[in-house]
């Protein structure tokens, strides 16, 4: 219970800053509209092709726009050191890492709001309607095991001079399971296939957000030490 | 002036490790070269296999000592422990290198590919850029302690992801149709004789480097608090 109203202080500390300063999340949505224009202008979307690549180009645009706020989520509480006055909240380790995860969530759910329809309007894809209620479940396994691991590095790279460099460097070949899965279901569902064809991806996925909620449980005291 | 200085000393079993290797190796060489048979198909090349299989070997035993020495690290706090990891990774970087090197050339030579994007070359690919990234974020804190923290950390997480990698990996190729199967090299006992014998000289040649290393390292450190003496004066 205590740790639950620990995460929802945290989040709010969160959540009420940034709305403060709107400067994170309208640089991730900005980014990842950037991102689909880019698209756009590579792959031209009056081609078939476009549409087996859809879905990785939806994952690349998440990754990416994700990526930014990662990086801000540890280095953010590095000024005026607001990280030790958030060890000294009197809540577990882990509770700070939950809450940081939560809302990386929040801001990349946000950002996947806004992009996925612009993605389905500017390349003219239309998605089925039984489509939808998996591919919601999907994102949000994708966006949870990205956010899972990405946070626990997120804190880990913080402390480095070049976070900004060497957190996607550490990030990327970690997460592979979750851009395989998420890209390859995602391709399932929109293509309309049996679901047997994507539940082993489902599985994956559910097994590393599983995992890497646990890790980071056990070692993320290591990372926020004096 | 003198400064007092403590040169760490070789390992006790130095010589006997140093000779060992040498022995083993110019054994494993002699029959790979000399002695064993080619396979019947694919011609002298699949010599490589001899190499290319303990390099596999050595490299996955590697990263398997870098998780062991960063849960003791992160456990005991003893330095000696990040040093074991952090030789044990720049070894396991090496025989990576050397597996994705030999790789390519023997799968020109029996698949008429140098790359394609089979399981456990693509898993391969992956174990080695997560080492790399290990690699980088020893390097990115200079801090002693904060380094062996970290990349203990990192050690940890990296070696937890690799099934994951692996099985998704898996399922990926399935999906896809596959232009190479795995296995259906029958061996010859000659040729599982020659595979041990390298696998033995490697495992060796493993050992003789990681002390090394470790001497490199203590070294080191060494020089980096003389200095720090020297200028302190």
């Amino acid at each position: 219970m205590d740790m639950l109203k620990g995460i929802r202080a945290i989040v709010r500390k969160d959540l009420t800053a940034e709305l403060r300063t709107k400067e994170l999340l309208s640089s991730m949505a900005i980014f990842a509209v950037l991102t689909i224009i880019v698209f756009v202008f590579a792959f031209d979307p009056t081609k078939a092709i476009v549409r087996q690549v859809f879905p990785g180009m939806v994952w690349v645009c998440f990754i990416f726009a994700g990526i930014l706020g990662l990086n801000r989520s540890f280095v953010s509480e590095k000024q005026n050191d607001c990280i030790t006055g958030l060890m000294l909240c009197p809540v577990d380790r882990s509770v700070i890492y939950f809450s940081k995860m939560t809302v990386n969530l929040i801001y990349m759910g946000i950002v996947e709001i806004v992009s996925l329809p612009l993605f389905t309007v500017l390349f003219n894809y239309q998605i089925p309607v039984k489509a939808i209620s998996p591919l919601v479940l999907i994102i949000f396994l994708g966006t949870l095991g990205f956010a899972a691991v990405g946070t626990f590095l997120a804190a880990l790279s913080s402390n480095a001079r070049s976070s900004e460099i060497l957190l996607p460097v550490i990030l990327f070949p970690v997460m592979v399971p979750v851009i395989l899965g998420a890209v390859q279901a995602t391709a399932a569902i929109l293509a309309g296939s049996p679901a047997v064809e994507w539940f082993s991806w489902l599985k994956i996925l559910t097994a590393f957000d599983a995992i890497f909620l646990v890790v980071p449980l056990v070692l993320f005291e290591y990372i926020l030490e004096v | 002036m003198t400064v007092q200085n403590n040169i760490p000393a070789k390992w006790k079993y130095h010589n006997v490790l140093a000779w060992a290797t040498f022995v083993t190796t110019a054994v494993a060489v002699y029959l790979v070269f000399m002695w064993v048979p080619n396979e019947r198909i694919q011609g002298p090349v699949s010599k490589i296999i001899y190499f290319h299989v303990s390099s596999a070997w050595l490299a996955f035993f590697s990263f398997f000592v870098v998780m062991v020495g960063s849960i003791a690290y992160l456990k005991t706090r003893n330095l000696k422990w990040d040093i074991i990891s952090y030789v044990s990774a720049e070894i396991g970087v090496l025989f990576t290198t050397i597996v994705l090197v030999t790789g390519p050339i023997w799968g020109r030579a029996s698949w008429n590919a140098w790359w394609t994007w089979d399981s456990r070359l693509t898993t391969t690919l992956i174990l080695w850029f997560i080492y790399i990234a290990y690699l980088i974020i020893r390097s990115s804190f200079p801090e002693e302690e904060k380094k062996a923290r970290f990349s203990a950390i990192f050690g940890i997480v990296g070696f937890v992801d690799v099934p994951i990698v692996w099985m998704s990996i898996r399922w990926w190729r399935t999906i896809h149709p596959t232009i190479v199967t795995s296995g259906g090299f029958a061996m010859d006992p000659s040729m599982v004789l020659t595979l041990m014998v390298s696998l033995a000289a490697f495992t060796l040649m493993y050992f003789y480097l990681l002390q090394k290393g470790i001497f490199v390292e203590k070294i080191s450190s060494e020089v980096a608090l003389l200095k720090q003496r020297l200028t302190e004066n």
